[in-house]
């Protein structure tokens, strides 16, 4: 195996220091390919890779086992917060009734701060979202799973600050991308079909016979699955948005009136609705394909038609090579991967495996320019490994500031991908300062997000045994330099955050 | 000095040498500000052909009334057929009054996907529709690279695509400024570390640029501890862009969000009224703190993707459509008045009987007004927009 000749190009020393004894000396290959495949290089996923192997542990990547739970403390977290503990169909009927009585108060004074508190408690909702999401990319050991969902998520991206999207983000990433992140292509499309953030955030709760909005039905072509310029037409977004008639969201427990003949047609599932009352049950040729009016079968066939287009192959690949390897990834790895997604039906995993598995990944390691989630996320995981933060709000507001907010894209084409859209010098400049933040202390992220708490002392350990044991090795002169100079620790953890090796993985 | 006597002393200057090239010396001492609605803006309601009856019949429920002095929800007479939003009241209908202010109906680009990103981009790159579309070259970054001495910045937390390409541009969103915590040691420290990267000079240039940044809004920051009222959201932004073109920068590039209005779009109030309120107050106090003397050398552009469906939609907002309104405006604008060719608004007028036509391409419009901004040669403005007529509407 290719990968195996070589494990034995560079012997770092880290095996003595921060592994188990038997475990396989750390090769500078393995060490960009953990930086490449996790949140980040951390001591512990540095030590897991030495334990497993790395093609055993990949491949425990791209396919992980029940057994692969999050460390008891940070699940103990994520279990406190009430986002998690309500499902969300209550959730969101219990908001609508906390607004609708917030709005009928009369004493102008109670109403607005019946109105704030309703408020806040929809923030608060986004905000547990984003805390599950952060701890999970800082410490689950399903790690690809997690970069995976983010990225599908920013591929089927919904903005929180519409309508009332943040009561539902939580959910939709927890339950329509994450279970499916690694799994079918096709299951991860009608999962975000069917979830009320997509139909809410996209408008197609509004699409109904004699109303069209072709909102939806445009994005899903464009953005979803074939790619803008794949050769659908106008009319073909016009025929998709019929097709998608009737889906949409419904609060009420109790279904529409309908007539005898669409009794059966109705669909349900929690808040999604397919409605046949606002359906056009008429025939429609999409895409070539004569679908004839029938019901929530038509979006089936649909979305069939979609998933299978080479073209669509083709888009997703595209993205998720850029993801992986940076910009502009070779031409013919895409196509092989692309093969792989037609060959599989789709598996996401059996993609990710051909682009891990070539010349040209291997090839990519260490040069692509982190985006501000992998830059702030990796930076806390090397700075406290294993020890769990107690509030993320710090990471919420670093990535807010750089302009990659969690669930906070305005438009449905998501976050950028590529270097350019990160790399100015206005980017740069406020990432030194959040370097500083990160490098100085605790940054807040050992206070717990509870009023009269107090932040537990936690210093930074950046200068650890992964440091010396292996990324000491891949700092250019320029960097031992600077990082010789500095003051004091503080400073020296601000100047590695800050240099170009940390910016890349 | 006024415009031809900087043109008298560029003419004396010329041929100057700058970093080792020849330059034709193009007029650089101008503020030029592009400003980009993204999302598509409802045009049609915004700049309204109000003489028009298929205007109201296409929009039962967003309509804007015929100008009406005594209804403060009616449309501000512009021409015999155009009239302005009532939203734009006290920010734009002063400018379109003193003539700073020129409407051009039925821009855009010939680009029909009516996708946001592909549009936006294609507007961005300013390129030639056909053949391979080159993203690291942005036709902003094209126009800084003939304008010797201009100083461009991006107000805007990620660098756009118009101004990629060639040296590296600053950017900086000015929402939430605060003072620095990297010290100038440290600072110093860190430009070492990229000194041979490709980063370097954009490294060096976030310093710089964090530093005047920081100095132009410390001024502010003083005011408002003495009580001065303080703007917010795109207008205290577009104020803040408007103290660092007076001062530190000469080509500068804002975008403004949430121009989407499928559903529920308002009328002569409502969320798009909102939004425009919010737009006018910004850029009439981007103008107001230019100053006179600065505003007669500026020009502002602004453009947006795609006009929308000239009919409303089942949910009373519009969808995406074709053509849009592009405004200019600046001291020296000669403006009062609604610019290039038209067609009737009539159901038979309408693109694909969905949106307005295109009749006036962006690259020729933008091209006409940064040539006579610039004095830009034929050759020179070739580079900005490659294959593309300046259309000269006479708007300098």
């Amino acid at each position: 195996m290719r990968r195996t000749a070589l494990l034995s190009a560079i012997f770092l020393g880290v095996a003595s220091q921060a592994a188990p004894v038997d475990a396989a000396p750390l090769t500078a290959h393995d060490l960009a390919l953990v930086n490449r495949i996790t949140w980040g290089a951390s001591p512990s996923a540095v030590a897991d890779i030495q334990k497993r192997g790395a093609e055993p542990w990949l491949s425990r990547q791209l396919h992980p086992a029940p057994t692969d739970q999050l460390p008891p403390e940070a699940q103990a977290e994520i279990d406190a917060l009430p986002v998690g503990r309500m499902p969300l169909a209550a959730l969101v009927v219990q908001m609508d009734a906390q607004n609708k009585a917030a709005n009928q108060i009369t004493d102008p004074d109670q109403k607005k701060a019946a109105q704030q508190a309703y408020n806040q408690a929809f923030n608060d909702l986004a905000r547990q979202a984003a805390t599950r999401s952060l701890l999970r990319d800082l410490y689950s050991p399903e790690q690809l799973k997690e970069q995976m969902t983010w990225f599908w998520f920013n591929h089927f991206s919904v903005f929180q600050g519409k309508r009332d999207i943040r009561a539902m983000v939580g959910d939709y990433e927890d339950q329509a991308i994450r279970p499916h992140a690694l799994g079918r292509f096709r299951d991860l499309l009608e999962a975000t079909l069917r979830h009320p953030a997509m139909l809410r955030y996209l408008d197609n709760d509004q699409n109904a016979v004699g109303h069209i909005n072709e909102n939806y039905a445009r994005e899903i072509m464009e953005l979803h699955t074939l790619g803008v310029g794949a050769g659908y037409t106008q009319k073909d977004v016009q025929e998709l948005a019929r097709i998608l008639t009737g889906v949409g969201v419904d609060l009420s427990p109790n279904p529409p009136n309908l007539k005898p003949a669409y009794l059966g047609l109705y669909v349900r599932e929690g808040l999604f609705e397919f409605n046949p009352n606002r359906h056009d049950f008429g025939d429609k040729v999409f895409l070539g394909h004569t679908i004839r009016g029938s019901g929530f079968g038509e979006v089936e066939q649909a979305l069939d038609i979609l998933a299978r287009d080479p073209a669509t192959a083709r888009h997703v690949s595209l993205q998720l090579a850029t993801y992986f390897m940076g910009d502009d990834p070779p031409a013919p790895l895409v196509a092989r991967m692309s093969d792989a997604f037609r060959r599989s039906d789709g598996d996401i995993a059996q993609v990710l495996g051909v682009l891990f598995h070539s010349l040209e990944f291997d090839a990519s390691l260490g040069h692509k320019f982190k985006d501000p989630a992998h830059y702030a996320v990796s930076a806390v995981r090397l700075a406290y490994d294993d020890r769990v933060i107690l509030n993320t709000g710090p990471i919420q507001g670093w990535l807010n500031r750089l302009a990659e907010g969690l669930y906070n894209h305005e438009t449905p084409d998501g976050y950028s991908m590529v270097a350019a859209a990160w790399d100015g010098p206005g980017q740069l400049a406020t990432r030194f300062e959040i370097a500083r933040q990160i490098g100085s202390g605790s940054a807040g992220l050992f206070r717990p997000d509870i009023k009269g708490a107090v932040d537990q002392p936690a210093f930074p350990q950046i200068q650890n045994a992964l440091y010396f044991g292996g990324l000491s090795q891949t700092l250019g002169a320029p960097t031992r330099v600077a990082l010789s100079q500095a003051a004091s620790p503080q400073d020296w953890n601000t100047l590695f955050l800050s240099s170009p090796e940390f910016m890349r993985r | 000095m006024n415009r031809r006597q900087i043109l008298a002393a560029v003419a004396a200057a010329a041929p100057s040498l700058v970093a080792g090239r020849l330059w034709a010396a193009p007029n650089t001492d101008q503020r030029l500000l592009l400003v980009f609605l993204r999302g598509g803006y409802d045009a049609a309601n915004v700049v309204i052909p109000t003489s028009s009856d298929f205007y109201y019949q296409a929009r039962p429920t967003l309509h804007i009334a015929c100008p009406n002095p005594e209804d403060p929800n009616a449309a501000l007479t512009l021409d015999a057929d155009w009239s302005l939003h009532p939203a734009l009241k006290d920010s734009i209908y002063p400018l379109w009054q003193k003539g700073q202010i020129a409407f051009v109906p039925f821009a855009g680009p010939d680009d029909m996907s009516r996708s946001h990103f592909e549009t936006q981009d294609t507007i961005e790159l300013g390129q030639q529709l056909q053949g391979p579309r080159d993203y690291g070259s942005g036709f902003m970054s094209r126009l800084y690279s003939q304008l010797a001495g201009a100083r461009p910045i991006a107000f805007t937390d990620q660098l756009p695509i118009t101004f990629r390409g060639g040296a590296p541009i600053p950017n900086f969103g000015l929402a939430g400024i605060g003072k620095p915590g990297v010290d100038d040691r440290q600072a110093k420290l860190i430009e070492n570390m990229y000194r041979s990267e490709d980063l370097g000079a954009s490294v060096s240039q976030g310093f710089a640029v964090r530093d005047e940044v920081y100095r132009s809004i410390s001024a502010e920051m003083l005011a408002a501890n003495r009580g001065a009222v303080s703007a917010k959201g795109f207008e205290l932004s577009a104020r803040r862009m408007g103290r660092l073109m007076k001062a530190d920068y000469t080509l500068g590039f804002v975008d403004v969000g949430g121009w989407d209005t499928h559903v529920n779009e308002g009328a002569a109030n409502g969320y798009l009224a909102g939004r425009l309120g919010e737009l006018g107050r910004g850029l009439a106090g981007y103008a107001d703190e230019l100053g006179p003397d600065v505003w007669a050398r500026a020009t502002v552009i602004v453009v947006s993707e795609f006009g929308r469906t000239f009919r409303e939609n089942g949910d009373r907002g519009t969808d995406h459509g074709h053509g849009s309104v592009y405004w200019v405006l600046g001291g020296a604008v000669k403006g009062g008045r609604i610019v290039g060719a038209q067609a009737p608004v009539t159901q038979v007028g309408l693109n694909q009987n969905r949106d307005y036509p295109v009749l006036t391409d962006y690259r020729s419009l933008i091209g006409g007004v940064v040539r006579r901004a610039y004095d830009l040669t034929p050759a020179r403005l070739d580079q900005v927009f490659p294959g593309s007529a300046p259309k000269d509407l006479g708007l300098i």
